[in-house]
């Protein structure tokens, strides 16, 4: 089948789409007012952060994308009332080499299990492979107790390939940290 | 207790741009040290343009940079550094580069190495350290598995150079692990 008429940024239920800077602020601040988004999506100390340091951060984020060229990030919608659901970006684009980092978010615990994720996965990984032509793409260190993302990751054809030992330190434990890697001829498309 | 910075063959310093300019400059000219030193491509800067990007570096403070001298003759024959701190979770990543060309595969890099992860693990308290290194540089994977890194993992056919794909081995090492094998060293 011949794709290039297909719409990259259209899927069935869902588009990928620009930061709104004036609504979506908002709503990325409630989420980061739940510590277990906060947790299953990084290895990061959470954070809750108010819609102006959001803003802020959205600014960062586009001034990149601007400059360095290497980079792509993503809102995901609804397409039925354009509302803002989660995120999906790539960064560390290293052109010379044609690798990339992926991650991807689902903000409220209500719009998950859904098959949101999947969805915006496929779209974000045409992109990366049929238009930015990489050569793989590998995750950012995901916390290895988020068993749900890692398998959510492995049914695209993701597979682990690192595993960062005692990586995250997390009410009083160790856990590890794993990174999984798809190639451009892994991708099911 | 023994001086922190100094091992047998060599002793690690402060960074100092003026002085280190010129060499990474020089080094730079290297391509085939430079390519196992990063995924970029190699690019030629002027020991001017260095200076004002190290000093700029020296600025903001989150590194621990180390020049590498031999005892021997007092010489710079290269560089290492801790970066990419996580705090929370007691993380760093390490980078290692000898430039100076008839000091590869004596022993000078491991000794640098170990003494970095003396610091990184009983003074800065880190709880492991973590490294990425290049599928087609044998030497130094043999170096890192020397000074106590356990392989933990491959990013898979992630570089491509002279036509052909390579892997980037991950490698880390635990302070527990690292106390048991290595800490003895220092206190003969």
């Amino acid at each position: 089948m011949d794709n290039i008429q297909q719409q990259l940024f259209e899927g069935s239920r869902l588009r990928l789409s620009a930061i709104d800077l004036e609504k979506d602020p908002d709503v990325e601040s409630k989420w980061t007012h739940d510590p277990d988004y906060l947790r299953a999506l990084s290895p990061d100390t959470a954070r809750p952060l108010s819609p102006f340091m959001v803003k802020k951060k959205y600014e960062g984020i586009e001034k990149e994308m601007k400059e360095k060229r290497n980079s792509f990030y993503f809102t995901i919608r609804l397409k039925e009332d354009d509302r803002l659901i989660g995120f999906t970006k790539i960064e560390w684009i290293e052109w010379n080499n044609g690798a990339g980092r992926l991650a991807i978010g689902v903000g409220d615990p209500e719009d998950r299990r859904k098959g949101y994720g999947s969805e915006s996965l496929q779209m974000i990984l045409r992109y990366a492979f049929a238009e930015l032509n990489l050569f793989r793409l590998g995750t950012f260190a995901i916390p290895a107790y988020n068993t749900g993302a890692i398998r959510f990751l492995e049914r695209a054809g993701f597979v682990e390939e690192v595993r960062r030992r005692e990586s995250v330190n997390r009410d009083g434990k160790r856990w590890d940290t794993v990174s999984l890697g798809l190639l451009r001829d892994e991708w099911k498309r | 207790m023994k001086n922190l910075f100094t091992g047998e063959l060599v002793c690690l310093g402060a960074p100092m741009p003026s002085i280190d300019a010129p060499l990474f400059s020089k080094w730079s000219r290297d391509t085939e040290y430079m390519r196992l030193l990063d995924t970029d491509p190699p690019t030629l800067a002027s020991a001017k343009s260095l200076q004002d990007e190290f000093e700029k570096r020296l600025e903001d403070q989150t590194g621990h940079v180390f020049r590498i001298h031999t005892l021997a003759e007092s010489k710079q024959i290269g560089f290492v550094g801790l970066f990419g701190f996580d705090w929370a979770n007691g993380n760093s990543w390490v980078g290692i580069g000898i430039g100076e060309r008839e000091y590869w595969g004596k022993g000078y890099g491991t000794e640098a190495m170990t003494l970095v992860l003396r610091y990184a693990f009983t003074e800065l308290n880190l709880h492991r350290v973590s490294l990425g290194v290049f599928e087609f540089n044998a030497r130094a994977i043999q170096s890192y598995t020397k000074a106590g890194f356990v392989v933990e993992g491959l990013e898979r056919k992630f570089m491509n150079r002279e036509g052909r794909r390579w892997d980037i081995i991950n490698m880390g090492v635990l302070r527990d692990e690292w106390m048991k094998t290595y800490k003895g060293n220092f206190e003969k």
